[in-house]
């Protein structure tokens, strides 16, 4: 161990390990979840260290294993920005994919649903069996798990729903197939700064600077996508559910008000409004730098939300009511079935510049606090 | 451009909040962040954000409400010159009245942004809060919701009790209750009424040296005439759909209003959903006097529906007014049912109600009153669904 790297009251932010020359791995023991039962694929998981890629609804944590949830979700599409491909990433994997779906129709006597695109063409999807595969289309946030739940199988007070990433099925069905934790991802490098966007596989925690190379000081490097990565820096690694690495302009210059600022004609703004001019151009490509683009103000525009929010909840009321601190009422409006990156898009469109993701996050802390 | 940013950046550390000037810190912010969006990359959350923010949303308003601000300026100064009786025709001293309309209207655009932004910089030095937008929108509304000869002290006192009661006592913008320019119209009228209502007000008839007054001027608006009984001198349909009546400055132009409207929807910064519930309840309102007013005999219950409409301030209220998002419903079945009451509200109040000659202030302004209300049982009507559910779950 090389170092532990500190946050506020010293929470730890970051263990960094200095990798040895070559890679051995421990064997955990192959074998067919299908012939085991629950705790034999719980003690599994958890000995060897794969366990925490299942996270739970609500409150969006590592699943307790005494808990069992009503139904498992698996994603299988992204559509955040410049998401990688999941069919191209499960390409001639529908083995381990398998079995990983396999393992984790034993944790719950429900269902596990797989949900995809009626675009998919990967046979991995279509042909898995032990599930049940649902179909969801749309843009942005359709590929959010959270999405499909609350349209396919609501969480309720009192329940709970385990989720899993893709590439997270593939790394648990790796497990039981050859006994080892094998960390592989498939990571896409993306974004405007990337100077030749690629998929590299690499391991859980790598440090980027091996995956992108010397960049430019001026870029903000994100493990994880545009609107819901974290912020690593050059020298970070790559995030544990992380399968992108996005690279940005940062935007920390002043904007003249009528060259580029406020009142400027904005042929090169985007808005997911139309209030420049670029909505009649829906085929521009922008490089969008990480400029807030105006102050933080009170809600004043009503109805934004709403339209990129779509979950019978109101998504206003919901975040006054944390800020309010009203646990009775966070409660009622739905907090048990939302999760930050729900509100991501909220954040984005957002005229008033209101950290919508940070205040679920604290609403959920309290919640649980309050609850449990 | 890199001037003006040297020059800010050499003076911003006297206006720092330790620097010398620091009471004035969030002053100064003000007008920095007016000139240059500042250069703050997003720190939490979603690493990029959309480039709307409150300056443009407001800026988009303002460009809205100068189709009003023109024509108003030109039917003062035509108002003012049918009186005299000259330039009769439309299209005669075109100039002439646009400009003596500029000088009548443009004071009151000064003392109405002068007096609010001053107030708005006080409290911000107050109360050490960064400047919100709010009142560039208010200040221009307030100018075009007041009679011509409304007397500057008026519109001065009028913006400061906006300002202060309406809105920074609740908290500032965002935060109040009442439409804003309403607050400060619905105080001049109950405080001054006779300078706020009746037919003296809406046509300026100052007179230079030889010149008079033509006979039978009367100066009422079309309501005033409706509501005193002489259904028979209100204006025609197509002159209350362009405008050319008397009235407060900015409201007489149905078509500019639409206009206006046009600007708010394509951006979509104006509700669609509370203009058409609006003008969905104002014409379910006149379509019932309508079928009544011939059995009971009154003469203005029986104006036809759209031409009801378009008289006094029903169409500026309904584009500028009622679809203030801070004072609307805030949920989306919220706005049906708030527009539709204020539509249904402004008409009632107008034609029965005699000591009010216009309701759409009153309508909206009761109707701001009650938003809140609506929109809790609609998000009750939400919470009950999702508490049926978890019902469910325990059964």
């Amino acid at each position: 161990m090389e170092d532990v790297v500190r946050g506020d009251k010293r929470k730890v932010l970051e263990v960094r390990v200095v990798a040895d020359a070559s890679i051995a791995y421990e064997d955990f023991g192959a074998g067919d979840p299908s012939t085991m039962n629950r705790e034999t694929v719980v003690q599994k998981l958890l000995k060897s260290g794969v366990w925490p890629v299942i996270r739970q609804r609500p409150f969006d944590l590592v699943a307790d294993p005494a808990n069992e949830p009503k139904s498992i979700f698996v994603s299988c599409f992204d559509t955040n920005p410049l998401a990688p491909d999941l069919d191209y990433i499960v390409h001639n994997h529908g083995n381990e994919f398998q079995t990983g779906l396999n393992a984790l129709s034993k944790l719950t006597k429900g269902k596990v649903n797989i949900v995809v695109n009626s675009k998919t063409a990967a046979r991995e999807f279509l042909d898995a069996k032990n599930v049940v595969r649902q179909t969801v289309d749309g843009p942005h946030p359709a590929g959010n798990v959270g999405v499909q739940i609350h349209h396919l199988d609501p969480i309720s007070k009192g329940e709970q729903v385990w989720v899993a990433g893709v590439q997270d099925v593939l790394i648990i069905g790796r497990l039981f197939l050859t006994g080892k934790y094998d960390a592989t991802r498939v990571v896409a490098i993306t974004g405007s700064e990337a100077k030749n966007p690629k998929y590299l596989r690499t391991l859980i925690g790598t440090p980027v600077k091996d995956l992108i190379g010397p960049v430019d000081p001026h870029t903000r490097v994100v493990s994880g996508n545009a609107l819901t990565g974290d912020r690593i820096g050059q020298d970070g690694s790559l995030g544990f559910y992380h399968t992108q690495i996005t690279l940005l302009p940062e935007g920390d210059e002043p904007k003249f008000f009528i060259t580029d600022g406020w009142a400027s004609a904005g042929f090169d703004k985007f808005s997911a409004n139309r209030s420049f001019p670029t909505w009649l151009m829906p085929s521009k490509k922008y490089a969008l730098d990480t400029n807030q683009n105006g102050e933080p103000r009170s809600f004043v525009m009503t109805g934004q939300y709403e339209k990129v929010f779509p979950f019978d909840i109101y998504p206003v009321q919901l975040i006054k009511s944390i800020l309010a601190n009203d646990i009775d009422q966070m409660e009622k409006l739905g907090l048990y079935e939302v999760v930050p990156e729900d509100f991501a898009l909220c954040e984005f469109v957002c005229t008033s510049k209101i950290n919508s993701q940070s205040i679920v996050r604290e609403g959920l802390d309290t919640l649980k606090k309050e609850t449990t | 451009m890199k001037a003006l940013r040297k020059l800010v950046d050499s003076i911003a550390p006297t206006f720092a909040k330790d620097g010398k000037l620091g009471k004035l810190h969030f002053v100064f912010d003000g007008l920095e962040t007016f000139l240059f969006t500042p250069g703050h990359a997003t720190v939490k959350g979603a690493h990029l954000r959309d480039s709307i923010d409150l300056k443009r949303t407001m800026s988009i308003v303002i460009t809205a409400m100068i189709p009003c601000l023109l024509f108003g300026m030109w039917n003062v100064g035509h108002q003012h010159y049918l009186a005299l009786g000259e330039f009769l025709g439309m299209g005669d001293g075109f100039w002439d009245k646009f400009i003596f309309g500029a000088i009548k209207v443009l004071p009151i655009v000064v003392v109405s942004y002068g007096v609010g932004l001053g107030i708005e910089f006080l409290f911000t030095t107050i109360k050490g809060h960064p400047i919100q937008e709010g009142y560039l929108v208010s200040g221009m509304l307030i100018p075009l919701v007041m009679p011509v000869d409304t007397p500057l002290w008026m519109v001065a006192v009028g913006a400061a009790f906006a300002v202060i009661i309406g809105k920074e006592v609740f908290g500032g913008t965002g935060m109040n209750i009442l439409n804003v320019a309403l607050t400060a119209r619905a105080f001049l009228f109950f405080a001054y009424p006779t300078m706020m209502s009746g037919d003296k007000v809406w046509v300026n008839t100052g007179l230079e040296e030889g010149q008079q007054v033509v006979d039978g001027f009367s100066g009422a608006t079309s309501l005033g005439y409706a509501a005193t009984g002489q259904v028979d001198k209100v204006t025609s349909m197509m002159d209350s759909f362009w405008g050319i009546e008397a009235g407060s400055i900015g409201e007489t132009s149905v078509v500019a209003c639409l206009i206006g409207a046009l600007v708010l929807l394509i951006t979509g910064i104006g509700s669609w959903r509370i203009m058409l519930s609006v003008f969905l309840g104002g014409l379910a309102m006149s379509a019932i006097f309508n079928a009544v007013g011939p059995g009971l005999g009154n003469e203005y219950m029986q104006i036809p529906m759209l031409h009801q409409l378009m008289l006094g301030s029903f169409f500026f209220g309904l584009v500028f007014m009622a679809t203030d998002p801070v004072t609307a419903s805030q949920t989306n079945t919220g706005k049906w049912i708030y527009g539709f009451l204020i539509g249904v509200m402004a008409i009632l109040i107008r034609v029965v109600n005699p000591a009010y000659p216009e309701g759409m202030m009153l309508a909206i302004l009761f109707m701001n009153v009650m938003a809140p209300l609506i929109d809790h049982y609609v998000v009750q009507a939400n919470i009950k669904r999702r508490l049926k559910r978890t019902a469910l779950v325990a059964a």
